[in-house]
């Protein structure tokens, strides 16, 4: 089978520092890959040069047969098709939840606002946070607002979800909420590729782990695999760190 | 105090105090006209225009009002620009506010962190949606408190323009002072002007401070 | 290029003493802004200690203070204490002293509440946190408030400085003779041989108050900047 997205000799540069360095990557439909590695390794780099928020300096990105980075003049279509969540989660203040939730709906695919909100509410329903709806962020917790963040890139029926360390600013006791409600996705069949520090988390929610170390790809493989021997001495060191 | 000097005064006051709220509004009007068109000159960082905006800021916020009045009253007509004591207050006061209404506008934009635009722009929302839907509205509310200190602030410049000789409640004052001498009267009518001008505006820009800084969005 | 300069009317500015004299008049607007600078500084900061306390009757006075400094023009203090003090309390107030009671009263006001800022703008953490360490409050207060709170505080006491100069251009209204009055001078001087004169002098007063004020603005955002 064809894979979905396709990574091929990605390179990136911030002047004379190389963030990524010839990185391949191929995901497949219904997949769901988990990127690991030290803080600075550039999985958060790669995971923005996917959607285009980061222009590449050589190689290419290839989703559905379409080069989407570098330099796409319809990215902005493009970037419908992938689903993005980040680690401050960066709702719009100034709207309410349903209102942060229909937004790109309506204005991005001009969908009707009826149809729009139904869904809307159905989703906030799904995480639990329907009775949310006229709130605003602020009234929130993390946690919360993660899940609403993870709604508006669902209502957008995109074809992959990537994730940016979604629990790394939360409090210890919201991240089982944000993780669960990512897990459920995963079990859907939806293909996905997810940054994380959450040691537990990829090894539940991963069908391949990804460890990459300063801009490279060192390592990959099934996580029970990667976890249990892994092949090379970075990542063992890497493991090691989690442990007391 | 003289009750009759005062029922007597009173009309004129009320003439000068509509005049000057009419020209001081129409110079804040300028002045936010101003501001966002230099705002947006510099946050979109248009090239040549940045560097005249930037200028004109600079010029403008460290000089007095009362010379940049003097220079457009009694020095442009002499190269031939002539302007009457009326619309010199309104630019005046539009060129001075502007200067402070672009730094105002300009850092209400820029409070806007860059991952909101992010997180739009993963959404598939073009610039110019995100501007409208995102960056806007927010900088709207982030640069009020400014935009509002600052309408207070060209409120009360307005006091110069009596040495253009606009008939402003200043000049209104120092004109009765000189011919009837009921200096305490004229002054206690001025500072009664000045309240019912200023303190309703005051007390909106605190209650909305208050607003934006506790509430901000919602309640 | 020389008939540029007359038609402009800036050749007044080299008859005689014309732009010692200029010069002069703005040193007169700096000396006014200079001093009620330092004691608007002196007071503000005490006042602003003051306000800081939370004692309700500060609060109220306070209150009423900063609202009148904020909502009364600086022309119409001037006017207040220069025409209505004389006439009121029978004092002679001279021109001078004057606008350096309305400039200290405004200034002071405007300095307080910059100190409170500062003061209230320094979490709470930080002093419990020195406590903590063993510091007695005063110590607390001198490493560890007072060098925070200065280095928010400076950028904008010295931005304060710049609108204090601009704002003594109002004391020629109540008759001080300083560069705008002395421009007004020079240009009813020269009518007949200059007649153009209002031009070259106002915009070279406009050049004059740029050049005091802008190095200042500077300076201060430069210490904005730092501070941040």
């Amino acid at each position: 089978m064809d894979p979905i997205l396709k990574v091929e000799h990605l390179h990136k540069n911030f002047e004379d520092f190389k963030a990524l360095e010839d990185v391949n990557l191929s995901v497949q439909k219904g997949e769901v890959v988990v990127i690991v590695g030290p803080s600075g390794c550039g999985k958060s780099t790669f995971l923005r040069c996917l959607n285009g928020l980061e222009e590449i300096d050589d190689g290419k990105v290839i989703l559905d047969d379409k080069v989407i980075n570098p330099g796409n003049a319809n990215i902005t279509k493009e970037r419908q098709k992938i689903g993005m969540v980040f680690q401050s989660y960066d709702l719009f203040p100034h709207k309410t939840i349903l209102q942060n939730v229909i937004l790109a709906p309506l204005k991005v695919q001009k969908r009707d606002k009826e149809d729009a909100s139904k869904e809307a509410l159905e989703l906030l329903e799904r995480v639990g946070l329907s009775n949310k709806k006229d709130q605003y962020p602020r009234q929130l917790s993390g946690g919360q607002k993660q899940r609403v963040a993870i709604v508006r890139a669902l209502i957008m029926h995109p074809e992959i979800l990537l994730f940016d360390e979604v629990t790394a600013a939360l409090d210890p006791e919201m991240v089982r909420e944000v993780l669960e409600v990512v897990l459920s996705l995963a079990k859907e069949g939806r293909t996905m590729v997810i940054v994380t520090h959450e040691m537990a988390f990829a090894k539940a929610v991963a069908d391949r782990i990804i460890f990459m170390d300063g801009g490279r790809i060192i390592e990959e493989g099934k996580p029970e695999e990667f976890f249990e021997k892994p092949k090379t001495e970075r990542a063992m060191r890497f493991l090691e760190s989690f442990e007391y | 105090m003289d009750a009759g000097a005062i029922s007597q005064y009173f009309p004129l006051y009320v003439e000068a105090f509509f005049l000057t709220i009419k020209i001081g509004w129409m110079g804040i009007a300028l002045s936010l006209l101003i501001g966002v068109v230099g705002a947006f000159v510099l946050h979109f960082k248009v090239p040549v225009l940045s560097v005249i905006i930037n200028v004109y800021v600079e010029l403008f916020r460290n000089t007095p009002l009362l010379v940049q009045l003097f220079f457009i009253y009694f020095g442009l007509p002499k190269v031939g620009l002539v302007i009457s004591a009326d619309k010199c207050g309104v630019i005046g006061l539009g060129l001075l506010g502007g200067s402070y209404m672009v730094e105002a506008i300009r850092s209400g934009l820029s409070a806007v962190p860059v991952s909101q635009t992010e997180s739009a722009l993963s959404l598939g929302f073009t610039k110019r949606q995100i501007f409208t839907n995102v960056i806007l509205p927010q900088a709207v509310i982030s640069g009020i408190p400014a935009v509002i200190a600052n309408v207070i602030f060209l409120l009360k410049e307005t006091s110069v323009f009596s040495a253009i000789s606009l008939m402003d409640l200043m000049f209104t004052a120092k004109d009765l002072i000189g011919l009837y001498y009921d200096t305490t009267e004229c002054l206690l009518l001025l500072v009664l002007f000045y309240i019912v001008m200023l303190l309703p505006v005051s007390a909106l820009g605190s209650f909305i401070e208050k607003k934006i800084r506790f509430g901000s969005y919602g309640d | 290029m020389s008939s540029f300069i007359t038609s402009m009317g800036f050749d007044v500015l080299f008859k005689g003493t014309n732009m010692i004299r200029l010069l002069q008049g703005l040193l007169v607007a700096l000396k006014i802004s200079l001093i009620s600078v330092v004691l608007s500084i002196v007071l503000g900061i005490i006042i602003g200690m003051l306000m800081s306390l939370k004692k309700p009757v500060i609060n109220v006075i306070s209150r009423i203070y900063l609202e009148i400094v904020r909502i009364m023009p600086q022309m119409v203090l001037l006017f207040i204490v220069y025409f209505g003090a004389t006439k009121a309390l029978g004092l002679n107030v001279s021109a001078t002293a004057a606008s350096l009671i309305v400039f200290t009263f405004w200034g002071s006001a405007e300095m307080a509440d910059l100190v409170r800022g500062s003061l209230i703008s320094i979490p709470v953490i930080q002093y419990e946190s020195s406590y903590a360490l063993g510091m007695t409050k005063l110590q607390t207060y001198l490493y560890v408030i007072i060098p925070q709170t200065v280095r928010r505080l400076l950028p904008l006491a010295i931005n304060l400085i710049t609108r204090m100069i601009k704002t003594t251009s109002l004391v020629m209204m109540i008759g001080i003779v300083e560069v705008l009055k002395v421009g007004q001078q020079i240009i009813e001087a020269n009518r007949k041989t200059s007649p153009n004169a209002a031009f070259g002098i106002f915009a070279t007063i406009f050049l004059l108050y740029f050049l005091a004020c802008w190095p200042i603005s500077l300076l201060s955002r430069y210490l904005e900047k730092k501070a941040a």
